[in-house]
């Protein structure tokens, strides 16, 4: 038996909770750049992962998510190192520069390396690492398989395939790793595009043979069965989803760039693709076993990350982005912090069961 | 429940199946015997329509189960009325963990939830899963998953359960886990099941009938399988001693030995003499993270010994032949063949001092011609030209221009070995090579290796193999050694390890040793 994570063991928590509790605050982490803000984020989220994940294979996946993160920081410090970009007066070192042409005003290679130029790219750097890290927390609470289940049933199929799509990378690699091993019993150290050939033979006859035995199985098991519905029908829903989805699309770009006409296509668009979904639902002759549902407790954890992202958004207060030229030290932005905080209520959830 | 009318299966003008015409009652355990490639899993995929639907191919006459016609109804129709189970379980799960890959067919099907709930509950308990319902699909032992694969078939309440080797890669035991629950829906459920499987000696005296292909007939099992090229060794032996009717269990032999036994001579015991041992491992490591897979062993392997290491499905065998042979890995301990550590070498020499053949050993192919491969392994090795192909042709009779594909189980296994003795190694290890053999096939490769030289290990869950090949046999658990002795010796002692005709006759192996002294 596993240990139960939150909301695991008697009911299951909507792994939809964790997503939005962890999308929310990653737009809260997108909105500022003030390290204390960004850590308290990080260590919000780190520890919810620790007291709630359960015990799974893609549990473990939060700590490659922060090795991912690190080197994110790492990749634009150095490129700040390199190529430049916000100067300021405190120089620390000089790099040889590169004469670059005239067109490629603008541009530099090496050159001074200034300390305000360095704490902006460690801002930036730390801003992407925490927005990673908010996406490896839901990953290692959530587990991505289960949130695709809670799919509208009209988008079944696409689901499934997107599914068995994530199946596939990692067989992938433990066959490349079978064959080469295997290679390697032959005494057979061939390297470049040789070696690439020996290998590709053997694992994409792997994947093929495989991806064949799973599509048989799911035949077997009754997937794509087609009884009662007519083709008349599947056009229809095909084509609301599809104009909904497209009419979404835009209104959502409209509204990006500001332009309030977006609201219209973007109401038009929701309402065509909830009627396109709610149609074909209709019409898929299958069920689904113990669907995940939205408990009070659910909503409690999703709203908790959410309030972040919300007070974030909306706040004007300048802490959140501290300035770096000149260099200053950051302060902690009270409200927003408060507002990090909340985002530990799942924890409190798991206590109180 | 089940009618073939006259069914003759063609695959690009090959007539894999001919003039086929059977019936199958409900209720009824079916065995399907014939020698590899005699279109057991055609037949097999012919029930529930993936012939000719999926694979192509072309179906003359009628297929009707259940009273609907195969050939208007495609595999996803006929997902209520046969369950089918494939060779490769793993391969065919589509869910994450034990309960959801249970329901998938039901949800498929568009059964109602309360349905649902209720099905999954009771198939976990007929099959002995309710402590596993959470557990990923992935961290599940062979048996395991095999029995989960047969849940997710049932829980769709067919009529008809079809299963394509159910215990061909597990270990005695798990085998038998997963016969017993078979058992069981026959008995209690009233259900129809086809099986095919290699390993008779297991299965056939849970069969109602046999059905033997190519030939198409069916009949009592003890009969088809006297006729058949194919028979577990208790037939054979009942074949020797003239038994009638044929008994297909143990128990049945039994009742028929006593007089046998009187006749039979006690066996002459060789003692094997003292040999120089090629290959020393000491304290062997093997860890993975936390887990220790191999737990200090230590043994060594004398000149033409042939080894047997036996044991659970994940007791250690594989980390253990692959740490030995150095390009495994190996924590801590030593190795020495032939007064060097085999790790030390480079790949290239490491293979002529002790090879091994992998547990999918098509993985070490990858030429589009046997004569290539062949080529190759020549090359790799530095020896004359046609070195490789001579051995192939000593080994078995393979055509030099086919692809190593399109080879059968059995001509693939002889290849493979070729590439890998061109190398001449002092020691050879071979993990699970029997997978996927018939009877006749599992003679000829213990012919080949009795007749080879050097030192060989063998990794194995065939018992059967065991009693003709070994000269010593060694058991591991939980990564120790815990049996290491003459395999006569350990094999008879063991409840689990003993071949059919120890369980009959006592101290006696193989048919052929009894033949001889009669």
């Amino acid at each position: 038996m596993l240990r139960a994570g939150c909301g695991d063991g008697g009911v299951r928590l909507h792994p939809g909770a964790w997503w939005l509790w962890a999308l929310g605050l990653a737009t809260a982490a997108s909105r500022t750049t003030n390290p204390l803000l960004l850590g308290l984020i990080l260590a919000v989220a780190g520890l919810v992962v620790v007291t709630c994940r359960a015990n799974t294979p893609w549990a473990g996946t939060y700590g490659v998510f922060l090795k991912f993160g690190l080197l994110v920081i790492g990749m634009r410090v150095l490129l700040h190192v390199f190529l430049g970009g916000v100067a300021g007066p405190t120089t620390l070192f000089s790099l040889p520069q590169l004469p670059l042409p005239d067109w490629a005003q603008g541009i530099r290679i090496g050159g001074p390396v200034t300390a305000e130029g360095l704490v902006f790219a460690l801002y930036q750097g730390l801003l992407l690492a925490t927005i990673l890290s908010c996406v490896g927390a839901a990953n290692a609470l959530a587990n991505p398989k289960r949130l695709l289940r809670s799919l509208p049933a009209a988008l079944y199929e696409v689901s499934v395939a997107v599914v068995v799509a994530l199946t596939v990378a990692p067989q992938l690699v433990s066959s490349v790793r079978s064959v080469r091993k295997a290679r390697q019993l032959r005494g057979d150290t061939a390297r470049g595009a040789r070696a690439i050939r020996t290998m590709l033979v053997p694992v994409l006859e792997d994947a093929l043979e495989r991806s064949l035995v799973l599509a048989a199985s799911m035949d077997s098991r009754g997937y794509g069965r087609t009884a009662g519905i007519s083709r008349r029908d599947r056009v229809l829903t095909g084509t609301l989803v599809l104009a909904g989805l497209f009419g979404f699309c835009i209104g959502l770009y409209g509204l990006l760039s500001d332009a309030y006409s977006g609201w219209l296509l973007l109401a038009i668009g929701g309402v065509l693709a909830i009627a396109g979904l709610r149609v074909g639902a209709r019409r898929v002759p299958r069920t689904r076993y113990r669907p995940d549902r939205w408990s009070a407790r659910a909503v409690g954890v999703a709203s908790s990350g959410v309030i972040g992202a919300v007070v974030l958004v909306f706040s004007g207060d300048p802490a959140l982005s501290p300035s770096t030229v000149p260099l200053q030290a950051p302060e902690l932005p009270v409200l927003p912090a408060l507002a990090v905080f909340a985002a530990l209520a799942p924890v409190l959830l798991v206590r109180e069961r | 429940m089940i009618r073939f009318e006259d069914v003759t299966i063609t695959y690009a003008e090959q007539p894999v199946l001919a003039n086929i015409s059977v019936e199958i009652p409900e209720g009824e355990l079916c065995l399907v015997v014939g020698r590899t490639g005699s279109g057991k899993s055609t037949f097999l995929r012919a029930i529930n329509g993936l012939v000719p639907h999926f694979s192509g191919g072309t179906l003359a006459g009628r297929v009707l189960v259940d009273g609907r016609d195969t050939s208007r109804f495609p595999p996803r129709e006929l997902a209520d009325v046969v369950g089918f189970v494939g060779q490769d379980p793993v391969a065919g799960f589509v869910a994450d963990n034990v309960e959801d890959e249970l329901a998938y067919s039901m949800e498929s099907l568009g059964l109602p939830g309360d349905v649902m709930r209720k099905r999954v509950e009771e198939t976990l308990d007929l099959l002995g899963l309710a402590q596993l319902r959470d557990r990923p699909l992935a961290t599940l032992s062979g048996g395991q998953q095999q029995r989960v694969a047969i849940g997710a078939a049932l829980t769709a309440h067919p009529r008809v359960l079809v299963l394509d080797e159910p215990t061909s890669a597990l270990d005695p035991g798990a085998a038998e886990d997963v016969l017993a629950a078979v058992q069981r829906l026959v008995h209690d459920l009233g259900m129809t099941v086809v099986i095919a499987e290699h390993r008779l000696e297991r299965v056939a005296q849970y069969a109602d009938r046999a059905l033997l292909l190519p030939a198409g007939e069916i009949g009592d099992v003890g009969e088809v399988l006297a006729a058949a090229p194919v028979a577990p060794p208790v037939v054979r032996l009942a074949q020797v001693a003239g038994w009638s009717p044929v008994p297909v269990s143990v128990r049945d032999a039994r009742r028929h030995a006593a007089s046998l036994r009187e006749r039979l001579p006690e066996p002459a015991t060789r003692n094997p003499a003292v040999a120089v041992p090629v290959l020393a491992a000491r304290d062997v490591v093997v860890k993975y993270g936390d887990v220790q897979a191999v737990r200090g062993v230590s043994f060594s392997v004398g000149a033409g010994e042939r080894v047997a290491l036996m044991g659970r499905n994940g007791s250690g065998k594989s980390s253990l032949l692959w740490a030995v042979q150095g390009s495994g890995k190996r924590t801590s301990g030593t190795v020495s063949a032939g007064n060097t550590d085999p790790k030390s070498l480079k790949p290239a020499e490491r293979r002529k001092t002790v090879a091994l053949v992998p547990q999918q050993p098509s993985d070490l192919l990858y030429l589009e011609t046997v004569a290539e491969e062949c080529g190759q392994a020549d090359a790799e090795t530095g020896q004359p030209a046609g070195t490789c192909r001579k051995l192939l042709e000593g080994l078995a009779s393979v055509p030099q221009d086919a692809h190593p594909r399109d080879l059968s189980e059995g001509q693939r296994l002889a290849l493979v070995l070729a590439v890998m003795l061109t190398g001449t190694p002092d020691v050879l290890l071979l993990d699970e090579p029997t997978r996927g053999l018939d009877y006749p096939a599992k003679e000829a490769l213990a012919k080949v290796l009795k007749n080879l030289g050097s030192a060989i290990v063998l990794a194995t869950h065939d018992v059967e193999f065991v009693a003709e090949y070994a000269t010593r046999v060694v058991v591991m658990a939980e990564g120790d050694v815990v049996a290491d002795g003459p395999a006569r010796e350990v094999v008879t002692s063991s409840p689990v390890f003993a071949p059919q005709v120890s369980k009959i006759l006592g101290p006696w192996l193989t048919v052929a040793d009894v033949e001889a002294a009669l």
